[in-house]
């Protein structure tokens, strides 16, 4: 800050112990054992209703709190910053108390994750120490949306199962956790209208091996080769190179009712994983990683 | 002392305890006014537009602020949670500041690109249905009322007097974001959540 300000804020602080330490003393009265002496007790004069106010002093203890905390302050802004740009003898900084902090850490934990530099993600997933920390670092980062079970909800997927949207190896989890993953199923309402989507649902329970209209499935079939293959292949066993579903599973993320499965197809469905690299060190995901891993390969 | 002067006049007793408080203020307050590095905004930092801006008034009037805080301090066990430590630059054109000083629920300066818009809309229509434990109230509401922008120009009018630098562009245009009559209360707070505290990453 500008040399005026500095200026300002000690100036400001000075007077004012100075100030309170000069109203203190000048207030001051004898103490009280002198005054005890005499047996008329003084008293300031003022009378209500006949109600007189003594004039004695302020008890020693109280006084003496009030001159620690002149002098408590004094010894406070001689060590810490607090005049201007004084530092402090000590020269603390929040930010250097902050770095410190982070300092020790550093020191703590770099032992411990450099054990696990040289190990591989399936390593990793059977590694006990490595499992423990995985489970921790998930509970903070990721239960939110996938459930502290990793069993995820409506449009979380399922971490344990091995149905994989974008594939469950271990770099493809790496990679989904890093860099997130942005799911776009258009919504077809507009190009196969309400007919086509009724058609291609019945013909998806068919996929799924659920109770379906046979001649609707039929139509569903046709629209589903020309619409729907491209991204979820020919037999709608998905692609997971575009993190197109495995639709013949009866596995869905946004629910299996039909009513739900017909706004998905009829709106689409814009699943995001925010993406991780920018938030939590290349180590801690390697540790998720891991930890996904070996949760859905037990 | 002339104790019997200052007892008997209130006025000279109300002008007194005034002056005798504000020595507090004029050292600690008034200086972070005008030194440089509470003032200046840190690079990149823009006054938010339409959408956020209002986003911003309905976190107001929900009152989550009451609950969460935009101030993460600069300790490990916050900055391990939270990401890097709030600093004064972030926050030179927010009227009134929204820090907060009470966590019931976590911190929210850097909640912004945290979790995906779907999983906000899930977690403001019940909060319960994605985080089990949750105590936060649900607000259904939002997904109902729509934002109608009639008073955005205004606000932003008024945000431009006390120094947010609101150009007149984004004043003329501010209520083209609402025009369509389909924007939400819960789009306009979900594109303010997730735009705070993204300016500054660090990786935990």
């Amino acid at each position: 800050m500008s040399t005026f300000w500095s200026l300002w804020i000690g100036i400001i602080t000075l007077v004012t112990i100075i100030g309170v330490s000069w109203v203190l003393v000048s207030n001051r009265r004898v103490s009280v054992k002198e005054k005890l002496k005499d047996d008329e007790v003084p008293t300031t004069g003022h009378v209500y209703d006949g109600i007189e106010e003594y004039d004695n002093p302020l008890p020693g203890w109280w006084f003496n709190m009030f001159v620690i905390s002149v002098v408590f302050a004094i010894v406070y802004l001689v060590l810490y910053p607090g005049m201007g740009n004084f530092p402090g003898v000590l020269g603390w900084t929040s930010h250097g108390q902050w770095q410190a902090q982070e300092k020790k850490a550093e020191d703590r934990f770099d032992v411990v994750y450099s054990t696990f530099a040289g190990l591989s993600i399936e390593e990793l997933a059977v590694n006990p120490e490595a499992f423990k920390i995985g489970r921790r670092l998930f509970g903070n980062n990721c239960a939110v949306c996938h459930g502290s079970d990793g069993r995820g909800s409506y449009g979380f997927p399922n971490l344990t199962d091995d149905d994989w949207l974008y594939g469950g190896s271990p770099e493809a989890i790496q990679h989904s956790i890093s860099h997130g993953r942005k799911g776009m199923m258009p919504a077809w309402s507009g190009v196969i209208g309400e007919d086509g989507v009724n058609q291609v649902s019945e013909y998806l329970f068919k996929l799924g091996a659920r109770d379906h209209d046979a001649s609707l499935a039929e139509d569903g079939a046709k629209v589903f080769a020309t619409f729907c293959a491209a991204c979820h292949g020919a037999d709608g066993s998905g692609n997971q190179a575009l993190g197109a579903p495995n639709l013949r599973d009866d596995i869905w993320l946004y629910g299996r009712s039909p009513l739900l499965i017909k706004t998905t197809i009829r709106s689409g469905r814009q699943g995001l994983m925010p993406s991780q690299n920018q938030q939590l060190q290349a180590s801690k995901i390697r540790l998720l990683s891991a930890y996904v891993y070996s949760q859905a390969h037990q | 002392m002339k104790h019997d002067i200052v007892e008997k006049n209130v006025a000279v007793l109300i002008v007194l305890t005034l002056v005798a408080m504000s020595f507090g203020g004029l050292a600690q307050v008034v200086p972070l006014f005008f030194i440089e590095s509470t003032t200046t905004p840190i690079e990149g930092l823009q006054p938010l537009p339409a959408l956020e801006l209002e986003g911003r008034d309905i976190y107001i009037r929900e009152g989550c602020h009451v609950c969460h805080t935009q101030m993460i301090r600069p300790f490990r066990s916050e900055t391990e949670r939270y990401g890097h430590y709030s600093v004064a630059g972030e926050h030179v054109y927010e009227h009134p500041f929204l820090w907060g000083s009470k966590r019931t629920g976590p911190d929210l300066a850097r909640v912004g690109a945290r979790y995906s818009d779907e999983w906000h809309r899930a977690h403001l229509y019940n909060p319960r249905d994605v985080v089990p434990i949750s105590n936060m109230p649900a607000f259904p509401w939002l997904f109902k009322n729509i934002v109608s922008g009639a008073d955005t120009a205004a606000k932003m009018r008024a945000l431009r007097i006390v120094g947010v630098p609101y150009s007149d562009a984004d004043i003329d245009n501010a209520a083209t974001a609402f025009a369509d009559g389909k924007v939400k209360e819960v789009d306009a707070l979900v594109a303010y959540l997730q735009q705070l505290g993204t300016l500054i990453t660090r990786k935990r």
